[in-house]
């Protein structure tokens, strides 16, 4: 019986190849124009169109976001506009998160107290975990609440394509898909979400590449560390434009190096046919506002949120154990940061520096509060009020110099991304071999570019 | 269809790439392979089709057109693959 039909399969398919030699014919042509045809004479029956408004909004519009001298001035401004919106913003909300949740602090204090509660106890769920999911969240929280939205906004109204549409050219020379400019500036409010948006890129190929690439523009949990070391940077210069401009070219750093792996990637690890680009340019649309904040928060804020207090959680118990376990005289935190040293110096840092990166794997945010823990041996993550404090704890107390700071900022900028990055890049990518040259690339190239920039300086006496 | 010299009206077969900004042409065949050709019969771009070529992008490429009232860019690559014919006149 299954002769049979085999038989009669393979006569049918010899029929087909002599009625069709060669698919020469092209059938699915034939077919999907005779569909095309017949949808189209359906349609000028059935649907009227109203008559076209007088003034092609689309048109204008179009003209001056996609033009040769408008286009780039244009979507640098928005963005702009989106940053500082971003840091001028989240300020407030955060400091009233930080002592609402702060003032929880408290409380369970005074109910480990009234409990009789054993100090280990105490330090461990209250100063390690709660204290560290207070920072994360309230460092986190507000910027992505502000910056999620905005961008969502730009989203709706049709904007975002239009971006691809003038970087393209940029990317192409890359290697990479032009979408993945939008996928980048995702990154500038959280890595782990620009790693979701990399779906919006068809072609596995380059959706890799922007998502091994996406952690060289620094997130909201980068930027407070970044601005921070500015200003000690400028410290006593008494200007905020330098810590900016500094700043400023960080950024611009960051998506050179971008292009500059994205091109690598492209024409090695990741070597292949650049797949076709086909970007609709959707109509211009009226946002709505409600949807567009429901979708954010939900989506995206809210989502990015959970992943990041599930990585926090147990980071701050392990770094409150680090640092309050004694090992002779010292922490094993201490023990840790004296046997990083020769290599941390190496590359312009110092032991506690490296340590803190390390510890910060499952947050950016916790960096800084790690080192300035470490520094004051205080085995609980404190702030500091203002960049002099920290610049007299750093540079006065702890010898730091300009090329610390700066190579801090680098290795800040171009380090491993975040645990909760790393997760959903497993997630998105469904490999691990893709998840781990995720984390080893970025450290690579800190290491180096950290190495040369420390030896270079040393070298010609700069410090 | 060659370019009939001397007449004021010609019927040219192009690359869209090549088609002037702000003039539109008839799809006269589609020369792309595999995956990229279903992606353009999937946007209507069969023979046949008026497109328009829209604008191009600051860097020179893409460039957009219309397509069945939408409006799509192509790269110089799949833009080079699409025939079209287009009346001059």
């Amino acid at each position: 019986m299954s002769q049979y039909c085999s038989t009669r399969f393979a006569n049918i398919l010899h029929q087909v190849d002599s009625l069709n030699p060669m698919g020469k014919l092209h059938m699915n042509d034939t077919i999907v124009s005779s569909i095309y045809n017949a949808t189209e004479n359906i349609s000028q029956q059935v649907v009227s169109q109203r008559e076209k408004p007088k003034i092609d909004w689309d048109k204008k519009l179009d003209d001056v976001l996609t033009s040769r001298v408008f286009g780039f001035p244009s979507m640098l401004l928005l963005l702009g506009m989106i940053f500082w919106l971003t840091v001028a913003g989240a300020n407030v909300p955060s400091a009233m998160i930080a002592e609402t949740l702060f003032w929880g602090q408290d409380r369970l204090t005074d109910l480990c107290n009234y409990l009789h509660a054993p100090a280990w106890f105490h330090g461990f769920f209250v100063e390690g975990i709660y204290r560290c999911l207070a920072w994360v969240i309230s460092v986190m929280l507000p910027p992505m609440a502000i910056f999620f939205p905005c961008f969502t906004l730009l989203e709706d109204l049709g904007y975002l394509p239009r971006v691809a549409f003038n970087l393209d050219r940029l990317f192409k020379k890359a290697g990479a898909h032009g979408k993945q400019s939008l996928t980048m500036s995702m990154g500038f409010g959280c890595n782990a979400a620009g790693i979701i948006a990399c779906r919006i890129i068809e072609s596995p190929r380059e959706r890799m590449i922007a998502m091994l690439t996406n952690n060289f523009v620094p997130c909201n949990g980068r930027f407070p560390t970044l601005i921070a070391l500015a200003g000690i940077l400028v410290f006593g210069m008494g200007n905020t434009f330098g810590a900016t401009a500094i700043v400023v070219g960080i950024v611009l750093l960051g998506i050179a190096v971008t292009l500059a792996v994205s091109w690598t990637l492209s024409k090695t690890l990741l070597k292949g046919v650049p797949s076709s680009f086909t970007l609709e340019l959707p109509p211009y649309r009226k946002p709505q506002i409600g949807k567009i904040i429901v979708r954010s928060i939900f989506d995206r804020t809210l989502f990015v949120l959970g992943r990041a207090v599930c990585v926090a959680a147990p980071a701050g118990a392990v770094t409150w154990l680090l640092a309050n376990i004694y090992v002779g005289d010292l922490s094993i935190l201490a023990h840790c940061a004296h046997w990083l040293n020769p290599f941390a110096t190496a590359l312009g840092l110092d032991g506690f520096i490296l340590m803190a990166f390390i510890l910060g794997l499952p947050a950016n945010e916790i960096v800084l509060p790690i080192l300035i823990m470490s520094y004051l041996a205080t085995g609980s993550m404190t702030e500091l009020e203002s960049i002099e404090d920290l610049y007299n704890l750093f540079v006065v107390q702890h010898d730091w110099t300009w090329l610390t700071a700066l190579c801090m900022m680098l290795f800040s900028l171009l380090h491993y991304p975040c645990g909760t990055t790393l997760w959903t890049i497993r997630k998105e990518s469904g490999s691990s071999k893709w998840t781990v040259l995720a984390a080893l690339i970025p450290l690579g190239i800190a290491c180096t570019i950290c190495f040369i920039v420390a030896q270079t300086a040393r070298a010609l006496g700069w410090v | 269809m060659k370019r009939s010299r001397g007449s004021t009206i010609t019927n040219e077969i192009m690359p869209l790439y090549h088609l002037p900004i702000g003039k539109s042409g008839v799809v006269s065949s589609i020369e792309a392979e595999g995956i990229t050709r279903r992606r353009m019969l999937d946007l209507g771009l069969v023979p046949g089709t008026k497109v328009e070529a829209l604008r191009v992008s600051p860097g020179g490429d893409p460039k957009a057109y219309k397509i069945r009232g939408a409006v799509i860019a192509f790269r110089e690559k799949e833009g080079s693959q699409i025939m079209v014919k287009y009346k001059e006149g």
